[in-house]
């Protein structure tokens, strides 16, 4: 089945086929990134702000801020689970506490909601 | 494009979506199919169900709406009856107990715990005594909030009563306005306190003159676009329309219209029509509404009464709420008892409504600094109302930091907030109680802590704005605020200013503390000459807190005072928000409840 991803509450959290699967408020680190000049951020993630599937790639863009240096915006995309068999649709959540690298760009399966 | 929310909205929204709900509730949870759920859960935000955050499933935030704040009590009773029957879960709040009811700062009545197959013993009971929770959340007409004292307050300009219910029966249920681009939020005030926060709300109709073919009119000035969520707050906009009180629901339907047909569809990010003024500008507002929406010629803006308000406004010579007692206009009285962050125990709801209806008291409000009225006691009757021992725990005359203190719903049942919010505001305000010195001629210090930018608790108008963030200790992940001074309404609203980020959770007691004793020292106080003396008598006229923070710069708040740990402890400082419910005993997210069925 195709998967199907919501941001949804303003953001509050990601669904993948309609179970909520990421929450906002969890801290990620951030390397190899432009969004602040900390070489790690540190980044409080506070609402979704698009999201996308590249399979097998749940990507999405948050809203949010470094807690290290201050600075708020908008991530780059980032993968933030993956559904590994579309039959089952079971989604695995990245662990948040690694480290994420944000890319520009992504092909979208679906058009980025 | 429209957004996949706006795809739900058009399949099914409005009044047509109760009977979808009361046949999933009739069917069990597991009849949602699994697929449709979040749109399911979309829909049934419109009557008053919001799905709790993860680790909660099959759970609800029930909302009832109840315009202006008002209850009878007998409606009261019935809500703590529905709470202590139905809004247990399945561990308790260490601070509330099992089974409580959250009075909201838009006056409206939360429930939480509840589950969907008791929503239609829930709804026939509301229903049998006029209570509803109808477009109690979701895109349409929110609740009307105003002053649950209008026409029994001796300070008031025009009883809005009869206007707020004109308006909730025509825009509550009604199809062309049930599906707008996102919430919409109306006050009406008629009072001269400002005690309807009309500034914050998407539409505001705010007490005027005005002079009509030589006749003094007395009626409303109209604003639109007020609002606090996700750091764009906005004060609502004058745009120069009076309205007489006939004439409220006309104007209201035009421009709620207007925002129907012309607000954001595409990104609710930029839905609420505080962005459509903000690209339009108030005159072209007005000028789409004359033409477009209304019948007749606008007339425009009277005199408007703002320079009396004093609710919330930081005043140090006059209350900013409604506590205490007050002589009506009837001669008899209304008594506001504080309730700290809002949360009462359905046992001591159902108390207060027998107490209240003991004494002959017909109305009840709720209002937007979270706190109750009991109306209409007789002057006889005062000393023995004052003496009962609930108002022990809901007092008339609290102390500073408990009457003040506003907290949002948070981590404990909120997917947006970042950190726990009630219980910790609880136990700020009683650490301060115990601990600092209230700087002399403070009676009312407004601290509004909020769990996340959407700014349920309107941190930003208030002395000292709490908004929740996180910072890292000794290398952890800890909750922690950004913290706001100076905001308030009033004649001149002003949002805080933000003068220290990212405090640790346990160190803003500490913080509090320190600033208040650099305000008490610092202050500017000027001894007034026996004749100017006013009502109070007051020999010394003090500068307030948010006059104080007024007088200086951006960069003289910041590092005024310093964040510091103290006695305080803070049991909620890890992060509250990977739990499934922050205070149970296993609260890792496996130890969730699994959804009730049936
Ligand atoms: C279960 C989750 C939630 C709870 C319990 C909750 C609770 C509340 C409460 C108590 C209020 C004030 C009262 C009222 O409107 O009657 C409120 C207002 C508000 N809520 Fe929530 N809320 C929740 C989720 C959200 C979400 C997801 C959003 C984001 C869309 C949000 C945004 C707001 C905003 C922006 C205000 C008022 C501020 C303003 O614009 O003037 N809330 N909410
Ligand atoms: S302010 Fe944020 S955390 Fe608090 S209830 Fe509103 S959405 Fe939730
Ligand atoms: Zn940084």
């Amino acid at each position: 089945m195709p998967t199907s991803v919501h941001q949804l509450d303003d953001g509050a959290w990601l669904s993948v086929n309609d179970a909520r699967e990421v929450n906002v408020s969890d801290l990620w680190w951030l390397a190899r990134h432009d969004f602040c000049s900390c070489e790690m951020a540190d980044f409080l993630a506070e609402g979704f702000v698009e999201i996308g599937v590249d399979h097998p790639n749940v990507e999405g863009r948050i809203a949010g801020q470094c807690i290290d240096c201050g600075e708020s915006g908008v991530t780059d995309w980032l993968t933030l689970g993956r559904v590994v068999d579309p039959d089952s649709g079971r989604f695995y959540a990245v662990d948040t506490t690694s480290v994420h690298v944000p890319e520009r760009r992504r092909r979208l399966a679906r058009p980025p909601e | 494009m429209p957004s996949k929310v706006e795809g739900w909205k058009d399949e099914v929204y409005g009044t047509e979506i109760r009977d979808h709900l009361l046949q999933f509730a009739e069917a069990g949870w597991s009849s949602i199919p699994e697929d449709e759920r979040d749109a399911w859960f979309e829909r049934f935000k419109w009557w008053g169900l919001y799905h709790q955050r993860k680790g909660q499933e099959s759970y609800f935030m029930m909302r009832i709406g109840t315009p202006n704040g008002r209850l009878t009590p007998e409606q009261l009773r019935v809500v703590g009856e529905i709470a202590k029957e139905y809004a247990t879960g399945p561990v308790e709040n260490p601070e509330f107990g099992d089974a409580y009811c959250d009075w909201t700062t838009r006056q409206s009545i939360q429930l939480h715990w509840i589950q969907l197959q008791d929503i239609p013993d829930i709804f026939e009971k509301l229903e049998a005594h006029d209570l509803s929770t109808i477009q109690a959340c979701g895109d349409s007409w929110r609740n009307i909030v105003g002053s649950p004292v209008a026409g029994r307050d001796a300070d008031e300009h025009l009883n809005a009563w009869p206007v707020i219910q004109e308006l909730h029966e025509e825009f509550k249920g009604n199809d062309d306005f049930s599906n707008l681009p996102r919430k919409w939020k109306v006050s009406v005030t008629g009072d001269t306190r400002g005690s309807g926060q009309g500034d914050i709300n998407d539409l505001a109709f705010e007490p005027a003159v005005k002079e009509i073919d030589g006749e003094e009119v007395k009626g409303f000035n109209t604003l639109v676009g007020g609002g606090l969520s996700r750091k764009e707050e906005r004060f609502a906009r004058d745009i120069d329309v009076f309205a007489r009180p006939e004439n409220v629901a006309d104007v209201s339907a035009g421009i709620s219209a207007l925002f129907r047909d012309h607000g954001d569809r595409e990104d609710r990010f930029n839905a609420r029509i505080k962005f459509l003024v903000d690209e339009w500008g108030p005159e072209k507002l007005r000028s789409v509404l004359q033409e477009e929406y209304m019948e007749y010629e606008l007339p425009t803006a009277g005199e408007n009464l703002r320079e009396q308000y004093n609710y919330n406004a930081g005043k140090a010579d006059e209350p900013g709420d409604y506590i205490g007692v007050h002589e009506q206009n009837d001669g008899q009285y209304f008594v506001g008892l504080s309730v700290l962050v809002g949360r009462q125990s359905a046992d001591d709801v159902i108390e207060l409504a027998d107490l209240a209806e003991a004494y002959g008291s017909e109305m009840i409000g709720l209002t937007q600094r979270q706190n109750l009225i009991v109306a209409d006691i007789a002057e006889d009757d005062l000393d023995d109302f004052l003496d009962e021992p609930l108002l022990e725990t809901y007092s008339p005359d609290p102390h500073p930091f408990m009457r003040g203190s506003i907290a949002c719903t948070g981590t404990e049942y909120c997917s947006l907030s970042i950190v726990e919010t009630k219980n910790r505001m609880v136990r700020y305000a009683r650490w301060l109680k115990e601990n600092v010195a209230v700087p002399g001629g403070v009676e009312d210090f407004h601290i509004h802590l909020s769990g996340c930018t959407a700014s349920c608790a309107q941190p930003q108008i208030a002395d000292i704005s709490l908004r929740g963030m996180k910072t890292r200790k000794d290398g952890e992940p800890v909750e922690a605020f950004d913290i706001g001074l100076g905001g308030g309404l009033g004649e001149n609203p002003q949002f805080a200013d933000w003068v220290e980020m990212r405090v640790a959770a346990d160190e803003v007691p500490g913080y509090i503390d320190n600033l208040l004793r650099v305000y008490e020292s610092e202050r500017e106080e000027r001894v007034v000459p026996e004749e100017q003396r006013g009502r109070d008598g007051e020999a010394v006229e003090r500068e307030s807190f948010r006059e104080f923070i007024a007088r200086h710069e951006d960069d003289e708040l910041t590092g005024m005072a310093e964040p510091e740990e103290t006695s305080y402890e803070d049991p909620y400082l890890g992060n509250t928000k990977m739990t499934w419910y922050p205070y149970a005993e296993d609260t890792e997210m496996d130890a969730a409840p699994t959804p009730a069925d049936d």
